[in-house]
């Protein structure tokens, strides 16, 4: 989606480097969005589990991935703080003339990050000490602040595609309705669809690394249970995003109808659109490449008839289009990777209506061992339709992209040093998690608990100094 | 309105050089703690103090940003369109030593625990120079308020330098300080005599940079030099009775009350800072009041710090105590 943004003439040097960079570490945060907003309450509803049931797989499992969400949680925090510098550093245009009023749902979120913050620390490392109940309880405002976290953020985001909420006086803001900004018209749409997104994603991604250890044989009850909480959230929140995620796209088409006409790929205006699968378009508005046609689907979608009038995006000039192709490509992605995934969790209740062993059907195993990886890429693909479908605008219709960017130089060095640094942080995350997972199967395999884990410093600490243990190697 | 949203930004300025300082500063001694054998129990004492509390000091430098950017929308473009390669660099400093410091935690070999303790280690030690520099620069009015300073001028000067280094040495001497007391608290005599004798050093190089900086502001920053030793005296005051009380307490052997004094010391200095700018936000061409977004702007931003101040205060307090209880227990 970063190398087809081709720059057009005119256009500012730093624009390309810096939609790239904003770009690259929205998409790696964005993969440790889901593990905040929904892992802890994941690992809360093991937890519960456990706790009334006494229930010691359950609360194996809670632990665990509580310690995993720690991890995430601090790579989410610090790659969460570069976005916030690269509001000022990227994009110092827009904070200049908008951050009066696009500052304040983040304002708020800084709010929930701070609860969020407080009790993920409690509950992470109050298992040990903590009375049961009491810890379970410091666990969910993490859940209730992951929520309002969401919807803070995204209503900045929606902001930026339905501006509202200011008054404009020789170009600068000169009132501020707080209300009409948080609760802009994109609002709700948008940040139920995230919110949706992060339990997906992370649902189906942490039943999937059960699915595939049970397709490698380790089909005990631990894994069941690991499989079976998660992938139910994620396949429970599947047909509600699919509702949420239509009236989304209705809302674009009477609101942006541009990044619609680029989103369904239809050149002119006109009725009985169709609705294209695949397939690229030129700048003249023609449509080449391989792809299927439905006729009059697009029409039949957005307004209930064939006859339904849609916007084509040469009813702008060029410049004032998105890159089309992009947009149009990452709809058909997230449109039919959501589908599947819609129709995995159909298959899902299937089979638990029939009573039928989940753990038997390889095929279903398999599927639901790459869901987590497709609801990823229907996550990215969504972003991808929002963000460079809402192009050339960075607030929509108000202030161009180009008119935002840094003046500044070394823009590509900073994406450099980025793209180095988030490398090495999300190999260095996949080897620690890998670590954490192998140490647990050898915990579980000669059946001691997590603590028995060497080099622990509180074990460090409570040697005493003289003692051989405390002068080995760290 | 502005004056009350000055005043938010600069408590949040505050609590974050006081508790998110320490932080860095215990990754000061974790770099300077020696090789893996001598440095182990020190490094465990700074694993387990840190652990539990980091995400949520490291939130106050997001609560300046946020109020910064949304409060005073220029100043905050201008500062960074200005001192983008400190804040930069800062900014990547902050992603190694979180990551860094998350990974060290619950990796298993010597290895592994070296790099990642090195990342967070040598990033604890940048991240407070730069952002240090970031201050000086704004401090010393070299921000222009049309933003697209000198890139390099602007950091590159002796307040910055001055900013820096003093942001290194205050942050250790925070550190040491809490360690001394954490060291206390787990009946470790051998890390507090350890932290004790680094704090005592950190604190005496702290006043040290502290009094030469003095002569550095006369010359670069004079503007800031005559308000720091006019209105703003009675602060610079406390934080040196403060900071002296603190080092006498430490070399007479106390462990706890040294901490309040220390955090004392570090808050009248930011706050001496801030009044010494009033009624300007960069150095004497932006007001606070020609800064200031729009009133119905501000008063949110003084809602959220009402809402901050009665649940997440008392939240970081539970946090607080509970970790001084032991009830939080590093894996």
């Amino acid at each position: 989606m970063l190398s087809a943004v081709v720059a057009a003439a005119g256009d500012p040097a730093q624009l390309l480097p810096a939609r790239t960079q904003m770009a690259f570490t929205l998409g790696i945060h964005i993969v440790l969005v889901p593990f905040g907003v929904a892992f802890v309450a994941l690992a809360l509803i093991a937890n519960y589990r456990g706790l009334r049931r006494g229930d010691d797989v359950a609360l194996r499992l809670a632990e665990r991935w509580s310690r995993v969400a720690a991890v995430l949680f601090a790579v989410g925090a610090v790659t969460g703080t570069v976005l916030s510098f690269e509001l000022g550093l990227l994009w110092p245009g827009l904070m200049r003339r908008f951050g009066q009023a696009y500052g304040i749902p983040f304002a708020i979120e800084g709010l929930f990050f701070f609860l969020e913050a407080i009790f993920v620390a409690i509950y992470i490392y109050g298992w040990k000490r903590m009375r049961p109940w009491p810890h379970f309880w410091a666990g969910i405002p993490v859940v209730l602040a992951g929520i309002g976290g969401t919807l803070s953020v995204i209503a900045a985001n929606s902001w930026m595609n339905a501006p509202a909420g200011y008054t404009l006086r020789h170009g600068r803001v000169v009132s501020v309705d707080p209300m009409k900004v948080i609760f802009n018209g994109a609002f709700w749409h948008e940040s139920i669809h995230m919110l949706l997104a992060a339990y997906i994603v992370a649902g189906f991604l942490v039943g999937g690394v059960y699915a595939a250890a049970m397709l490698r044989g380790r089909r005990d009850r631990y894994h069941r249970v690991g499989f079976l909480i998660p992938f139910t959230v994620a396949a429970i929140a599947m047909p509600f995003q699919i509702v949420v995620g239509d009236s989304a796209a209705r809302w674009v088409f009477n609101n942006e109808p541009v990044k619609f006409a680029a989103m369904e790929l239809i050149p002119k205006t006109t009725r009985d659109a169709p609705e294209t699968i695949g397939g690229a378009a030129s700048q003249a508005g023609e449509i080449h490449g391989p792809k299927i046609t439905l006729p009059g689907v697009a029409s039949l979608l957005s307004g209930w008839s064939t006859s339904t009038r849609v916007r084509g995006f040469t009813s702008v000039p060029p410049a004032d289009r998105p890159p089309v192709t992009i947009v149009h490509l990452a709809w058909d992605v997230m449109v039919g990777l959501g589908t599947a995934l819609l129709g995995l969790a159909a298959w899902f209740a299937l089979l638990w209506r029939r009573r039928r062993d989940l753990t038997r059907s390889t095929w279903f195993l398999r599927a639901a061992s790459v869901a987590g990886m497709a609801a990823l890429v229907t996550m990215w693909a969504g972003w991808t339709v929002t963000e460079v479908g809402r192009q050339p605008y960075i607030v929509y219709g108000v202030l161009r992209t180009r008119d935002a960017v840094t003046r500044a130089d070394g823009v590509w060095l900073s994406l450099a040093v980025v793209f180095v640094l988030y490398t090495l942080v999300a190999a260095a995350t996949f080897l620690v998690l890998r670590s954490m997972a192998r140490r647990w199967r050898r915990a579980d395999a000669a059946g001691v608990g997590d603590s028995d884990v060497p080099y622990g410093p509180a074990r460090v600490l409570e040697a005493n100094p003289s003692s051989p243990a405390a002068t080995g190697t760290r | 309105m502005s004056g009350v949203a000055a005043t938010i930004l600069f408590l949040g300025v505050t609590l974050y050089a006081v508790l998110g300082g320490a932080d860095f500063g215990a990754g000061f001694w974790d770099l300077t703690a020696g090789g893996a054998t001598r440095g182990r129990r020190p490094r465990a004492l700074i694993d387990a103090a840190l652990g539990p509390v980091w995400e949520a000091n490291h939130v106050w430098l997001i609560f300046c940003l946020v109020v910064l950017w949304t409060a005073f929308p220029g100043a905050f473009a201008a500062i960074m369109d200005t001192l983008y390669i400190p804040l930069a660099i800062a900014a990547v400093g902050i992603v190694a030593r979180g990551a860094g410091f998350a990974f060290g935690k619950v990796s298993e070999t010597l290895s592994e625990q070296r790099i990642y303790g090195a990342a967070f280690a040598v990033s604890s030690v940048i991240t407070p120079f730069f952002l240090g520099a970031v201050a000086g620069g704004i401090a010393s009015g070299r921000v222009p308020a049309g933003g697209g300073g000198d890139p390099l001028g602007s950091w590159v000067n002796p307040t910055s330098m001055l900013g820096g280094a003093l942001a290194v040495v205050v942050c250790a001497y925070l550190a040491a300080v809490y360690l001394v007391a954490e060291a206390d608290r787990l009946d470790l005599p051998d890390l507090e005599h350890y932290f004790r004798r680094r704090a005592i050093a950190a604190g005496i190089v702290a006043g040290a940079i502290a009094f030469a900086g003095i002569f550095v502001l006369r010359d670069d920053a004079p503007r800031l030099f005559d308000h720091l030793t006019g209105i703003a005296l009675p602060l610079v005051a406390v934080s040196a009775v403060c900071g002296l009380t603190a080092l006498t307490l430490l070399c007479r052997g106390a462990s706890r009350a040294g901490r309040y004094l220390a955090a004392a010391a570090v808050a009248a200095v930011v706050g001496g800072w801030g009044v010494a700018q009033y009624p300007f936000l960069l150095g004497t061409h932006l007001t606070l009041t020609a800064a200031a977004a729009p009133d119905s702007t501000l008063r949110v931003v003084f809602a959220v710090f009402v809402v901050a101040a009665v649940t997440c205060v008392p939240s970081l307090v539970y946090l607080y105590v509970l970790e001084q209880r032991g009830q939080l227990d590093s894996h």
